[in-house]
């Protein structure tokens, strides 16, 4: 692997570093990015750069700004009237923020509304999984099929292979194959996560974003989890925001450690846990903070 | 004085209380054993009442119900005790009451929609939630009033329709509410996960906020049903009465609320029974519509 990118810069006092993956490996770049609740503000000028076809991990303590980056990645903020993103955030080298004029594939994206409804097309290319598994009250099947109808004109024969396929894929199939019928909703916690996995690479996206997607699993789910994550790695780019640092450790490739609203160490994930640079990311990758 | 007395140092080391806090702790608990007495006073009371309610309608409607009560249309004055029925009070009723439901049910969840998913944070929702609660304890003659104006008088006379719509303006506020309500229940991570998948806010709403508040409406519904079909003050401006058994909507039309208002006051003993006898329908009908309300409630609760 090469690096050819390595800058350590001073910001708020907190030595920053950043070992980035070269800038054309990269699907997303994130480029002084600013964030705000309102008046308040919750990121400073984050840099984050996202390879394609890896896994990037966000860690660092509670507050510090991981999701809120996380949901700037597929404008899912929109949604909430006074919550705005100033900088850059290049998908494909096209900027998705303030992209009035400027197309994404083609495709215009309109600028941010409170009707929700104009990112769509990026939020089809950038799919998220939440903290909490969030099935649709309907059907294991038309769980999944919901999305891919959004997009696509499909005949039955074609649903039923991109619900197997998507299920495969998010190590499901072999569990609800029997109940496809059934609702969502009767699955257990680690199974409606996957369920939501399985929806979520339905539409085919070439980035899948998860806000710790784990936290509410037990162990035996997790690992289920993280092996179907580990397994979708070939066919798509995945940033996951996670408190645990093993899980980190474990999948992914790219680390970044953020700290009040900056990110403050990015590094492959191997370096990141065997000597981290900054004093604040071994603070807390050795459990003296957050 | 003894609340002058105080706990000092010296007698708490000595273990001992200052002699007022036992005479306190007498009076708490009786003042605890009469505040729980008025409550149960109260409860009681107000049970007392519902029972009353229920068993006069039971002992007097219940003895006057027979087939021919479904079967007959409202009798003349003056027949013999047990002829003549309600068939045309009780389907002009459920006529009404169904024209009412499917306006008050589709502009109350639209409403409550809108109040619930698009109001957050706008002055207008703030205005238009307030007025909805007035509009929610406005005294239905007032509403009657104000049907009977645009509704009859132009038209020169009580119709089926000017009816369902007077009731529909003291239900649409129920459905709003309950609607409103209920939607607020669901979590933001599930409009989330929606509007993620690249679907619009509109299309989330319908085809999974509303699916997964489903029983939650449907109890709304039923609610504002109990409340509508016992309503009778803007029946009595609107729907003007028939004798006769009509299924015109835009003539006027008998219906329970009505035949109850009607006879319940006359002299006539056979009018006097039919009153009792559509009182326990209505009362019957309520009470069901408030049970299954409730059940499909718990129901949602315990999924």
């Amino acid at each position: 692997m090469s690096f050819n990118e390595s800058q350590a810069t001073q910001a708020a006092g907190v030595s920053t570093v950043m070992v980035a993956p070269p800038a054309a490996e990269r699907v997303l770049d994130v480029r002084g990015l600013d964030f705000y609740y309102g008046k308040k503000q919750s990121l400073y000028g984050v840099d984050l750069p996202v390879a394609r076809n890896k896994i990037t991990a966000l860690i660092g303590p509670s507050g510090c700004g991981k999701s809120t980056l996380l949901r700037t990645l597929n404008r899912i903020y929109d949604l909430y009237p006074g919550q705005r993103a100033e900088g850059q955030i290049l998908f494909n080298g096209e900027n998705i923020l303030n992209a009035k004029d400027k197309p994404v594939d083609g495709a215009p994206v309109a600028t941010s509304s409170r009707i929700g409804g104009d990112a769509a097309k990026l939020r089809a290319r950038i799919g998220m999984v939440f903290q909490r598994p969030t099935p649709f009250p309907m059907s294991i099947y038309e769980n999944i099929a919901f999305g891919v109808r959004l997009y696509r004109k499909v005949t039955k024969a074609e649903m039923d292979e991109i619900v197997e396929v998507s299920l495969t894929r998010a190590a499901l199939w072999d569990e609800v194959k029997d109940q496809l019928d059934k609702s969502g909703l009767g699955l257990s916690g680690g199974q409606q996560q996957r369920l939501c996995v399985a929806r979520g690479i339905a539409v085919q996206p070439e980035i899948l974003l998860l806000d710790e997607p784990a936290s509410a699993l037990d162990p035996l789910s997790t690992s289920k989890l993280e092996a179907a994550l580990m397994e979708l790695k070939d066919s798509l780019t995945i940033v996951i925001v996670t408190h645990n640092l093993q899980q980190a450790a474990r999948i992914c490739d790219y680390t970044g450690f953020m700290l009040l609203g900056r990110l403050v160490e990015f590094r492959p994930s191997s370096d990141a846990f065997v000597k981290p640079e900054t004093e604040a990311m071994r603070d807390y990758v050795t459990g003296r903070y957050g | 004085m003894a609340t002058t007395e105080t706990l000092t140092a010296k007698n708490l080391a000595a273990g001992q209380l200052p002699g007022s806090a036992v005479d306190r702790y007498a009076r708490r608990k009786l003042i605890n054993y009469i505040f729980v007495g008025l409550t149960s006073i109260a409860t009681a009371v107000a049970i007392t009442a519902l029972v009353m309610i229920l068993y006069s309608l039971v002992a007097k409607g219940f003895s006057g119900l027979n087939l021919t009560v479904f079967t007959v249309d409202t009798p003349a004055g003056g027949e013999d005790l047990g002829s003549g029925g309600l068939r045309n009070a009780i389907v002009g009723s459920l006529m009404i009451c169904a024209m009412g439901m499917l306006l008050a049910v589709s502009i109350g969840i639209m409403a409550g929609t809108w109040l619930a998913e698009y109001g957050d944070g706008n002055k207008l929702a703030t205005i238009v939630r307030f007025l909805n609660d007035v509009l929610l304890s406005a005294p239905s003659i007032l509403i009657g009033l104000f049907a009977y104006e645009l509704f009859v008088v132009p038209f020169h006379g009580g119709s089926a329709i000017a009816g369902a719509i007077a009731l529909a303006i003291v239900t649409t506020p129920v459905v709003t509410r309950t609607t409103e309500d209920i939607l607020r229940l669901q979590s933001s991570q599930l409009r989330e996960a929606g509007v993620a998948l690249g679907a619009g806010k509109g299309l989330v709403i319908r085809s999974i906020i509303w699916r997964a508040s489903r029983t939650g409406l449907v109890t709304g519904g039923l609610l504002g049903f109990a409340r509508m079909s016992g309503e009778t003050a803007p029946l009595l401006f609107t729907t003007a009465g028939n004798q006769f058994f009509s299924m015109n909507v835009t003539q006027p039309i008998a219906s329970l609320p009505y035949t109850i208002a009607n006879f319940a006051l006359s002299a006539d003993d056979n009018w006097r029974r039919l009153a009792w006898v559509a009182s326990l329908l209505i009362a019957a009908a309520v009470l069901s519509a408030n049970i299954i309300g409730r059940h499909l409630a718990r129901g949602s609760q315990n999924k």
